[in-house]
């Protein structure tokens, strides 16, 4: 098994600390960048590490960070999205309680690369031991100089809060988490102004996720190419955690290559379903990426690869679930997760979550009726692609997946009732 | 500029407009709940959902802006479905209040549905229970079920009064709004959330449950209420549908004037129409015995007043006479007036400026201290500074230099008080001419019935200077008269004087006579009104 390196340090004892994070190499990449490096270097090795942002969508880290103007009018931002709302989701947690100052460190080479002098972290707000960790590094890093003014006699400032959320899965969409940031209430902006553009109080803000900030001293210390090798062979990307949940043997955090194989996270990583049962659906990418049936497992965790089985990567959260799952009720739990979760400000999954949740309870409740199903199908295409944020079509994605590659355990529900 | 097509019609339009601002200029409508032009897109509705050539999804045409050579669709299959859905998901959790509701006829929802859907309801299950009845201010009230959280109410609030105290609360179908805790909505534009509403959730308590709106009818008018001239709309009946006794008039409602009002009018003008059908609504001639007043026809009101007039001014000369007329009389009335006392009667004594007239409450947006909408109109007219002040004629009244008193439309005692009532009760002839009984009118010995604003023709001036007109929606009620055409019949009397047979030939007369008003008539004033002086100062 190859050296861990974003989860190098979670079993670490103390390795949270400021003195055991620098004795396992810890802000050498700071001095290297700073000192050895121009801004526009760093993007390069970003750009060259084929990174791709850990929250969800994806997208190249290099290339948003390109898209930030040089000059503006209003002072630049860098927003950390530790959120993590998602169900099934915890692989930013244990970086922010074991690794807090990789996430430190990664944030002041972002702000130095792209020219920023304040950088925000947004917590969940159940994350009380994250929010602890965190503001102990941040203490440290400004103690020792790394924070502040003319960090390492560079000239360069840089300060760094922890904003703690209050537990709104919306908050974690990136201009939903900006309104909330500012004290509103989390609802997401119109896009364009992209927050490259008009972010955080209006100024220019790179958003990036806790485990894509957490990587970027890796990669300036090893070289882009060093991290784009570590992922899968024509696949690249580097690493990334996988924390895999539900009726496996070993739920847990994986490090593993991108593009490892959904079948090998399940069965050599996590030990295989529990009770050695049979294995009946996986969601592949948390919660809102489209269910996949066990034929379907042998799929490279990979965005494009998942992309082309009509799933997603998301944030590459695996949720199992075994021959005995009642689908109905799963389905009950993630639709009415929706609709709790729904902002409310545009029409069709304001009013389209809701409403699939009701169907799908009634279903449960041995009440279906067999036009039900056709519905939620229609409801679910009725929503997709015409939502103001992507929360919609992340209801959507597991909607239109269990009803329909699972239709009969839904049909039968309904002809015969619960179970 | 760039070029684009929609529904293959090719139109160009400026850098930035979106594409249903150019659909518009097309004359293509777009349905849509959350954009209002007036207030910041927030994308949130998604009813505008168009089609645009080698984009991979439908997008909001509210907020997308339109590029060089863009080809867009507004009514393919997609586009139709997209709407139909769009509908569906508004009303599962609609209530079923049309019948009831102060909005059909005129709501958004309502006509969407008949236009783009009406389809029956494929929702079993129930509906979500909302706020109803909720007491938002002294003037609104919310009903949470039917509002479709366009947020438009919240965004008027923000940004066009500058005040934050509506908010949406909640969170997916139990979105609601409502006022933060401890704040009620007192500003001064609270009619106009009823009419960026684009559905019954906010009505207005003084409109509500009286009129099913397809009753009633329409008539471009200016608001009385001060001097900003806030172009509006009047809806009356022409007959009393529901039992409410005697109102004619139900609402005014903005008419959009950039330069004037943008689209909005304030609370104190809209809904200052009650006078027009009150029960203290002078209707008949009336003529003082002894303590009390007798109605008479106009012929003895008339020939009592011609002359009472006539004998004050053969016996004591002009300067025994002194007019007060009101600036919320038309220019076509002020005009009248002037040619009848200044032309034909010689009088000097002409001042309509009470003190204090212009001393109400205004604030930042519209509403101007001066509570008169033609302030500037009689400033323009000469109206004031050709002989004693209003105030020192009531010195002249009180010593008895000015024997006879002409009130036309003016309350002296409501600005001046207690001098003012003295002085009129020892006036040898006052007469009141007017809408509505007054503690001025109290005192008269004749009283002529005048028209309100909504039922005589004519044109305000504004104190930017902005002549405007409004027009006669009903007849004046009982024997009242409009203003200008009292002094035309005054005049028959009084001497020579033109047989004016309707306002534009008193305002044609105006035209020719009055420098501001040289060149102008009706037809070239419009519907936007036309600038003709400045602001006085
Ligand atoms: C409903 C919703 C919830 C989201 N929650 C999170 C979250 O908890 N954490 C996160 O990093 N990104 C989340 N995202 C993705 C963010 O919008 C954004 O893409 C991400 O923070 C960008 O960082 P990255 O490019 O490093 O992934 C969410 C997106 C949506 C639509
Ligand atoms: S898709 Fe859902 S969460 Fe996103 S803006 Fe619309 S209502 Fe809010
Ligand atoms: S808001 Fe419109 S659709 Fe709703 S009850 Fe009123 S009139 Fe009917
Ligand atoms: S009350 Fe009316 S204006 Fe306000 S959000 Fe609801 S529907 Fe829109």
């Amino acid at each position: 098994m190859p050296e861990p390196i974003l989860s190098r340090n979670f079993s670490k004892k103390n390795a949270h600390t400021l003195g055991v994070y620098i004795q396992g190499g810890g802000y050498e990449a700071l001095k290297k960048a700073l000192t050895e490096m121009k801004p526009e270097q760093i993007i390069q090795e970003v750009d060259k590490s084929g990174l791709k942002g850990r929250g969800g969508a994806g997208f190249p880290v290099g290339k948003k960070w390109s898209f930030i103007p040089k000059e503006a009018p209003k002072p630049k931002y860098l927003v950390i999205n530790a959120d993590e709302g998602e169900p099934g989701t915890y692989k930013d947690r244990p970086i922010m309680e074991c690794d807090p100052h990789a996430v430190v460190e990664g944030a002041i080479i972002t702000c130095f690369a792209v020219g920023i002098h304040w950088a925000g972290i947004y917590v969940r707000g159940e994350y009380v031991k994250s929010i602890e960790r965190l503001e102990g590094a941040i203490n440290e890093a400004y103690a020792k100089g790394y924070l502040g003014k003319n960090i390492l006699e560079t000239g360069f400032d840089l300060d760094m809060v922890v904003h703690r959320g209050a537990g709104a899965y919306i908050c974690g969409e990136e201009t939903g988490l900006l309104e909330s940031f500012e004290g509103k209430k989390g609802q997401p902006r119109m896009k364009p102004p992209f927050p490259a553009i008009v972010g955080l109080f209006q100024g220019p803000t790179v958003i990036n996720n806790v485990e894509s900030i957490a990587a970027i001293p890796h990669i300036v210390k090893n070289g882009g190419e060093w991290f784009n090798g570590l992922g899968a062979p024509g696949i690249g990307g580097g690493v990334k955690l996988f924390p895999v949940s539900g009726h496996v043997k070993k739920p847990g955090v994986y490090e593993l290559p991108m593009g490892t194989p959904l079948r090998e996270i399940i069965y050599k990583h996590a030990g295989g379903i529990r009770g050695d049962k049979k294995l009946k659906a996986v969601i592949p990418g948390g919660a809102s990426a489209p269910v996949l049936k066990p034929e379907e497992i042998d799929v490279p965790m990979e965005y494009a690869n998942l992309a082309k089985i009509g799933s997603m990567m998301g944030s590459g959260a695996v949720i199992v679930m075994d021959e005995d799952t009642d689908l109905v009720k799963t389905l009950r739990v993630l639709m009415c997760f929706y609709a709790h979760e729904s902002c409310g400000k545009c029409t069709p999954c304001r009013e389209g979550t809701g409403w699939m949740a009701k169907i799908i309870k009634r279903i449960e409740k041995g009440e279906g009726e067999s036009a039900d199903l056709d519905t939620i199908v229609s409801i679910a295409n009725g929503i997709r692609g015409r939502t103001l944020c992507p929360l919609g079509d992340a209801a959507v994605g597991p909607a239109l997946s269990f009803v329909t590659k699972f239709r009969q355990e839904f049909e039968d529900y309904i002809k015969v009732g619960a179970g | 500029m760039p070029t684009l097509t929609i529904d293959d019609q090719q139109v160009t339009v400026d850098q930035g407009t979106t594409i249903l601002e150019a659909a518009k200029k097309l004359g293509i409508a777009i349905p849509h709940f959350c954009y209002h032009p007036r207030l910041t897109k927030v994308d949130a509705c998604r009813m505008c959902l168009v089609e645009v050539k080698d984009a991979p999804k439908l997008v909001t045409s509210c907020s997308n802006a339109v590029r060089d050579n863009m080809v867009v669709f507004t009514g393919t299959p997609k586009v139709e479905e997209a709407r139909k859905s769009i509908l569906e998901f508004i009303l599962i959790n609609h209530p079923l209040d049309c019948p009831i509701c102060d909005k059909a006829g005129e709501c958004t929802l309502q006509d969407y549905y008949f236009r783009y859907s009406s389809q029956p309801s494929r929702f079993k299950d129930n509906k979500v229970e909302k706020h109803k009845v909720v007491d938002l201010g002294a003037k609104m009230v919310l009903d949470s079920e039917r509002c479709v959280v366009c947020g438009r109410c919240v965004r008027f609030c923000r940004e066009v009064v500058g005040e934050e105290n509506l908010g949406i609360f909640n969170r997916g179908d139990h979105s609601e709004i409502g006022t933060y805790p401890g704040k009620k909505i007192e500003h001064n534009y609270q009619g106009n959330l009823v009419d960026v509403c684009p559905v019954g959730a906010l009505t207005a308590k003084d409109f509500r449950f009286k009129c099913r709106s397809w009753l009633l009818c329409k008539a471009d008018t200016i608001c009385p209420g001060c001097s900003n001239g806030c172009n509006a709309v009047v809806h009356f009946t022409l007959r009393s549908f529901n039992g409410i006794k005697g109102q004619r008039v139900f609402r005014l409602t903005p008419r959009e004037n950039n330069d004037v009002n943008k689209i909005w009018l304030c609370d104190v003008g809209r809904w200052g129409y009650s006078f027009v059908d009150s029960i203290d609504r002078l209707t008949t001639p009336a003529l003082k015995k002894g303590e009390d007043f007798v109605k008479g026809d106009w012929d003895t009101a008339l020939r009592e007043t011609a002359s009472g007039l006539k004998t004050v001014v053969e016996r004591y000369g002009p300067s025994a006479v002194g007019v007060i007329p009101s600036p919320h009389l038309t220019n076509e009335d002020l005009y009248a007036l002037k040619c009848l006392f200044s032309c034909v009667l010689k009088v000097a004594n002409i001042d309509f400026k009470l003190p204090g007239l212009d001393k109400g409450e205004g604030d930042k947006l519209l509403l101007k201290a001066d509570r008169h909408p033609n302030t500037r109109g009689a400033e323009l007219l000469g109206l004031s500074g050709t002989g004693l002040s209003a105030e020192a004629m009531m010195e002249k009244v009180k010593t008895g230099e000015i024997r006879a008193l002409y009130l036309a439309g003016s309350d002296p005692v409501k600005y001046i008080g207690e001098k003012a009532e003295e002085a009129l009760s020892r006036a040898e002839l006052l007469i009141f001419q007017g809408t509505n009984f007054s503690a001025s009118c109290k005192l008269a010995h004749v009283i002529l019935p005048g028209a309100t604003f909504v039922e005589k023709e004519g044109t305000f001036t504004n104190y930017q200077g902005r002549l405007q007109k409004i027009n006669k929606a009903l007849e004046p009620l009982g024997e009242a008269l409009a203003d200008w055409e009292i002094f035309t019949r005054l005049g028959k009397r009084l001497g020579a004087y033109p047989s004016y047979r309707c306002a534009e030939e008193v305002f044609k007369d105006m035209a020719r006579e009055v420098a501001p008003f040289n060149g102008l008539s009706y037809q070239k004033i419009g519907p936007q009104g036309i600038k003709i002086a400045d602001s006085s100062q």
